[in-house]
């Protein structure tokens, strides 16, 4: 188990190095990244002054290698349009980006879940073609679309919800339905299919032998099983999720970091940019190793790979 | 980051490989029976038809020019919310007939769709078969390509490299080519490690075919299944995420109408103009709705053991 944690977490290390190699690189496809700053009309005295303030004038390598270490100590550098350091711009915005996750995966798995099993107890039951409905519906609409309708419907035409910001909770309430509902449909599948393979096994049939009730049976015993590769399904969409959240955000108006995101990339805010991609996708890395590791202790098995 | 949970989530529903022998009358008539009894297939199939000859036809079928902008005609509301005939589905905040606009959406959708799976296809397909088929380094540094490419956020990425090199529909379609590949090199590493270990590869291998022709020859017919539900997957991935773009602003960029970007100009009028977000969004539903109904069916008809 320990070498198989030790692998796993040189592989994410060696992943995170790639990606924020790429995402460095990013400032270089975009040209001269101090002629950007200075803006039209600046002289080239200027442009020389922002570009030796910025260390623009030293080797790519150079450059990435700085940024890379003064990002592993939490410093991202400054945002050229707000002039403050990127990281605690980000700090704040990040926990609206948290919680709107988090909420999100409760709300898919609270809706995916029961949804599933009740779909496999009786396969081919209004209740499973209704999952099939929801699910099949849920990979087609865009998740703007569907965050515009919702805004329609309960804050513009029944006044319940307020439309946008980030002021109280009950601006959480649709985006998280939004964002919850992407995520639903794949991990409903693979409750329901977990469940159809556990159910037909022979431990089943014996707890049914012994007396156990349909509840105990399908909760205790069988649900237990089928959950396995849910839970790191769940991960690995949280990752996901998070990445995603950016088109939710930003029809919200709810000002976590993905709607910073969207705002720096309208700016030309390179840092932050750049930070916020490397933070994603360490969020992505991070979930995913977790996930892995939580199989590999839940299932001996997969210890190998 | 294994391929194990990779491979797991997003290929379960596309990891069944067929490898039929060749179709004869029977199992054509077979195949044939199962094509049409499938309501979800025949239903998103009928649709993909008329959305693309919508397409096709849109210079014939439109009413008026989807540029010609008429500022004393702004915002007239479609037919059965009391507009007129003259603009079926109403005018938009130019003043831009509604219909017209959205039958020349469809052409950017399609071509957005098929252009991005055909160049994500051809990378993923590639990697996929490399990495399935020669065990070992190749198969690490593929996976290993993968997780990064996983890792990355997509819609974050795609709006950022948009931003970098401009708006344009070929800059839109090669960005989203170049990031959609993963399925497919997930879907195919799969197939292709499941097929090689078969007895006609063996035998191949054993009259000393070379590898190219083994490839081209014996794996990659028995991969063309998988392949098309792939792409179609795909291909309704990258339609959505053009919207996803475009309506961020940072995709296809005015004039040109997009459904992402007509969703994202009727925003605007959210409050006294709903139907200014509602046909569109219909629109783009209708259509990944339809591929995915269609993709779904391939599967179910080409590959029935896999169904559940």
């Amino acid at each position: 188990m320990l070498s198989f944690i030790a692998r796993r977490l040189g592989l994410a290390a060696l992943v995170a190095l790639t990606v924020s190699a790429l995402s460095f690189g990013l400032l270089f496809l975009s040209g001269d990244p101090a002629s950007a700053i200075a803006g039209e009309g600046a002289n080239d005295a200027d442009i020389a002054a922002i570009r030796s303030f910025y260390g623009f004038d030293r080797p790519v390598i150079v450059q990435y290698g700085d940024w890379l270490w003064s990002a592993l100590h939490g410093d991202f550098g400054q945002s050229y349009y707000f002039q403050l350091p990127v990281s605690s711009l980000i700090a704040d915005r990040l926990s609206v980006t948290m919680t709107l996750g988090v909420c999100g995966i409760v709300f898919a798995l609270a809706v995916a879940i029961p949804l599933g099993v009740a779909a496999a107890v009786r396969p081919n039951s209004i209740v499973d073609r209704l999952a099939l409905f929801l699910s099949v519906v849920g990979q087609a609409m865009p998740s703007f679309w569907f965050g515009l309708l919702l805004i329609v419907l309960f804050a513009v035409k029944l006044g319940w919800l307020p439309p946008s910001g980030t002021q109280s909770w009950t601006n959480f309430v649709m985006p998280t339905v939004v964002l919850g509902y992407y995520a639903m449909p794949a991990i409903m599948r693979l409750t329901r299919a977990g469940m159809l393979e556990v159910l037909g096994a022979d431990y089943i049939r014996t707890a049914r032998a012994k007396g156990a009730g349909e509840w105990r049976v399908l909760f205790k015993h069988a649900l237990r099983n089928a959950v396995i590769p849910v839970v790191s399904l769940a991960a690995v969409q949280m990752g996901f999720m998070l990445g995603g959240s950016i088109v939710v955000e930003s029809v919200f108006a709810l000002h976590g970091a993905g709607f910073l995101a969207w705002e720096s990339i309208g700016r030309n805010d390179l840092p932050t940019v750049q930070a916020l991609i490397l933070i994603f996708s360490m969020f992505y890395i991070v979930f995913t190793f977790l996930a892995d590791i939580l199989n590999a202790w839940l299932d001996p098995r997969m210890r190998t790979g | 980051m294994s391929a194990a949970t990779d491979a797991k989530d997003l290929s379960s529903d596309t990891t069944g490989v067929t490898a039929d022998p060749p179709l004869g009358p029977g199992r054509m008539a077979a195949l044939r029976g199962r094509i049409f009894g499938h309501a979800g297939f025949m239903i998103g199939a009928g649709v993909l038809l008329l959305i693309v000859l919508l397409a096709l036809f849109a210079p014939l079928l439109a009413p008026h020019d989807p540029y010609a902008q008429n500022l004393m005609m702004r915002m007239k509301p479609p037919v059965f919310l009391g507009g007129t005939w003259e603009h079926p589905l109403g005018t938009d905040l130019l003043g831009r007939d509604f219909l017209s606009r959205l039958l020349y959406g469809a052409r950017v959708s399609l071509l957005i769709g098929i252009v991005a799976a055909l160049i994500s296809g051809v990378i993923g397909t590639t990697m996929g078969v490399l990495a399935g088929y020669f065990d070992g380094r190749v198969d690490a540094v593929v996976t290993f390509l993968i997780n990064c490419r996983l890792a990355m956020p997509v819609v974050l990425v795609a709006l950022a490299i948009v931003a970098v090199f401009g708006g344009s529909l070929t800059v839109v379609v090669t960005v989203l080519g170049l990031l959609l590949w993963d399925r497919f090199a997930v879907v195919m590493r799969a197939s292709t490690r499941q097929i090689r270990s078969r007895e006609y590869v063996t035998a191949a291998r054993a009259i000393g075919c070379s590898v190219p022709r083994i490839v081209l020859t014996e794996i990659m017919p028995n991969l063309f299944n998988n392949l098309i539900v792939v792409a179609t997957l795909e291909m309704a991935h990258a339609i959505l995420l053009e919207a996803a773009l475009s309506f961020l602003g940072l995709g296809v960029q005015p004039p040109t109408p997009s459904w992402g970007l007509m969703v994202s100009e009727g925003k605007q009028m959210l409050l006294f103009n709903p139907w200014m977000i509602t046909i569109p969004g219909i629109a783009l539903f209708a259509l990944v709705l339809a591929i995915n109904l269609l993709g779904d069916g391939l599967r179910d008809v080409t590959a029935p053991e896999n169904r559940n």
